[in-house]
């Protein structure tokens, strides 16, 4: 005998289409669908601000999310407060959506720990640098929140070059399993450094990986907010009414470099940028406002002006920000120093006073 | 109360399961069957599914969900089913659990523990007989202690399950049904970062820990039969490490001979060897030497006792030092 067992197929989601049309209702207020607007347009800002700075010499490394606004800051702004953020490495404009100072992002980009000091009352995970790694975090951290039976839910973001790692299928493997309160976010920005998706699986969505591991997965157009937010939505009430685990393919495109350090002319042509740039989240979600009034060249030019008085500010702010104190990089290695790292300490101490 | 190891470490999680609600346990085959070694036998009908957790087989993602668990509030306690699968999870231990600390200027920690059965000894197939201690101690921010006892276990366990950061408690297996020692069913923890004098005597240090200390003893009565009257230290704690113990000791010998299981070259014995020269050469009286397994792949069954150091070994290199 012979006969088909298992059968899937995994949906697609866009509300607003290239033109700013919308097909379905946003589920937003106005007041919202500006906010996010405003969100979206200061992280640009934030994001140009700060690659210029890099050039500039002013700050380190930095992962641009040009391209990506409406899928960071659309999910970010579908949490709740106490909900729990696991971000990747460049989820820049998802913190500042959950509250995370500019500036503090400009000190850890900076090369000064101190910048991921997240404050007590947001609860936003550091950064994770070793690709695929923090998915698990993440289900940790639903995990507990469940077993502590604490009525909230989480949302890791990872990108389509992490889904190749191992430990991002045994995240969703443990959150199958444990039917865990978690919302997996795949950022496919279509691009692994030089590696486009295709090579990273042969896998006709990122989507339909959730299948494997027992839960739903849903692809959804990444450069539309409204699409973004109600599927995050969506995901995130279900794991909190306890439904289990959703993976959501952001679909999306990352229109800068991987980091300053990189130069993509290198493995991608323009005119595949060209092709997104017609897609451009922000420029999309503006159409839509202007067409139901809530966009006026005026507004633009206040909230430009706005947007751009606080990233100077907030670059004002890091770069007059003291060194740490030198000592301080042993302090945080354990919660009491050990007696050998008093003594490196202090020997450090002595190394400076003999060169001043 | 009369326990062996494996029962020693059963009681300390059951007391601090029953003191402390946040311990959790997780790992493969903890909870129905009571772990491989049953050090965890029980413990799954008294705390239920919710905290004594039965995993799906993924070593990274033990760890790697404990650290999200420690970060969260909770204090889980991991098990690695044996040492030589410790590896696929030693990218969370020394990339996450080591460094969320310092990462976040300590707005995050991540205080758990990680139980490995670890050592060899015991005629198990490959993979299953390793001593990975060095690659803890060699990270900043991992703790690393190693019981030779059941009241030690007990103890040590104890403390690593209230420490504020992550602590890898090493398991020797041929210790677990080693013979049954007086062990208080009351409360009690053994510092982390103290070792043990558990022989006094003033002509050679043997410095050791896990399985070894037992090697040591049996060599130190080797040689009181010539007449040396050897000290034996119990390092415990292989992260942080007591030099103050080890230097005092050697102060009055003036001599070392240095104990592991572990490959030679990098092992926590160069270490301890480099310590007591920086610290103090001039009161050796001849080099410190030590005894220790090669630097090859841990040997099969039937090859392991020429790899293990035994008592043998141990004796004939304080022989040494003392001709010195
Ligand atoms: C484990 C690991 N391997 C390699 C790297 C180097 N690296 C940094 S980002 C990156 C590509 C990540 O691609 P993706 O997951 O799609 O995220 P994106 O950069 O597109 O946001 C690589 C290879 C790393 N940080 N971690
Ligand atoms: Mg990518």
């Amino acid at each position: 005998m012979r006969k088909g067992i298992v059968r899937f197929s995994v949906n697609y989601v866009q509300i607003l289409d290239e033109n700013g049309k919308c097909s379905e209702s946003t589920e937003l207020t106005n007041e919202q669908v500006k906010e996010i607007y405003e969100l979206m347009v200061l992280s640009r800002i934030f994001d140009e601000k700060s690659v210029k700075l890099q050039r500039e010499g002013r700050l380190g490394t930095y992962p641009p999310v040009r391209g990506q606004e409406a899928a960071q800051v659309a999910s970010a702004y579908a949490l709740d407060k106490k909900d729990w953020m696991i971000p990747a490495f460049r989820e820049n404009a998802s913190m500042i959506v959950r509250g995370l100072p500019m500036e503090m992002l400009l000190q850890y980009w900076g090369g000064d720990e101190r910048g991921q000091k997240i404050p007590a009352d947001q609860n936003n995970l550091t950064f994770a640098i070793p690709v695929g790694t923090q998915p698990l975090h993440a289900v940790g951290i639903a995990w507990a929140s469940k077993i502590m039976g604490d009525k909230i839910a989480s949302l890791v973001y990872f990108g389509d070059g992490a889904t190749s790692e191992g430990d991002t299928s045994e995240a969703m493997n443990f959150a199958g399993v444990f039917s865990l309160p978690l919302v997996f976010a795949c950022m496919n920005n279509q691009w692994a450094i030089s590696v486009p998706r295709k090579k990273q699986t042969a896998a006709e969505t990122i989507a339909q990986k959730a299948i494997a591991f027992g839960f739903d997965g849903i692809q959804v157009d990444g450069n539309d907010v409204f699409a973004v937010y109600k599927a995050t939505k969506d995901a995130l009430e279900k794991a909190r009414s306890g439904k289990g685990p959703t993976l959501i393919e952001l679909f999306t495109y990352r229109m800068g470099d991987h980091t300053t350090a990189d130069d993509a002319s290198r493995y991608r042509k323009k005119s595949e940028i060209d092709e997104w740039l017609k897609k451009d989240p922000i420029e999309r979600l503006r159409k839509y406002m202007e067409s139901n009034k809530l966009w006026t060249k005026d507004y633009e030019e206040k909230l430009l002006v706005k947007s751009g008085k606080k990233v100077e500010d907030a670059i004002k702010k890091y770069e007059s920000v003291p060194m740490e104190d030198p000592g301080k990089i042993f302090e945080y290695v354990y919660a009491g120093m050990t007696e050998k790292l008093e003594n490196q300490q202090k020997s450090l101490e002595r190394q400076d006073e003999s060169k001043s | 109360m009369m326990l062996n190891m494996a029962q020693a470490i059963n009681l300390a999680l059951k007391q601090e399961m029953e003191k402390n609600k946040k311990v959790v346990l997780l790992g493969e085959d903890i909870g129905v069957d009571g772990g491989v070694f049953r050090v965890t036998e029980g413990l799954l009908e008294r705390f239920g599914p919710n905290r004594v957790i039965d995993t799906p087989l993924a070593e990274s993602a033990i760890i790697g969900t404990s650290i999200g668990m420690a970060i969260y509030g909770l204090k889980p306690v991991a098990e690695i089913q044996f040492d030589g699968f410790l590896y696929p999870a030693l990218d969370q231990l020394i990339s996450h659990a080591a460094r969320i600390r310092n990462r976040s200027r300590g707005r995050f920690t991540c205080p758990l523990v990680v139980r490995i059965p670890c050592a060899g000894g015991i005629h198990a197939p490959e993979h299953h007989s390793e001593s990975p201690e060095t690659h803890i101690v060699h990270t900043p921010g991992l703790k690393a202690v190693m019981p030779s006892t059941p009241y030690d276990a007990k103890g040590l366990l104890t403390a690593a399950m209230r420490d504020p950061d992550p602590v890898v408690f090493f398991e020797p297996k041929k210790l677990y049904r080693s013979p049954k020692q007086e062990v208080p069913e009351k409360d009690y923890d053994i510092p982390i970062g103290k070792a043990g004098v558990t022989k006094e005597g003033g002509d050679v240090t043997l410095v050791s820990w896990g399985t070894m200390v037992h090697v040591c003893a049996e060599a130190a009565e080797k040689l009181k039969g010539k007449n040396i009257d050897a000290e034996i230290i119990d390092v415990r704690s292989l992260s942080p490490l007591d030099t103050e113990t080890i230097l005092n000791s050697v102060q009055k010998t003036g001599r070392a001979v240095i104990v592991h299981e572990a490959p030679r070259t990098l092992g926590l014995g160069a270490e301890i060897a480099a310590t007591i020269s920086e610290a103090d050469i001039l009161s050796l009286k001849a080099p410190v030497k030590r005894v220790t397994g090669f630097d090859i792949p841990m040997p099969l069954a039937k090859h392991e006792n020429l790899y293990l150091p035994d008592a043998g070994r141990v004796s004939r290199a304080a022989e040494e030092v003392m001709k010195f």
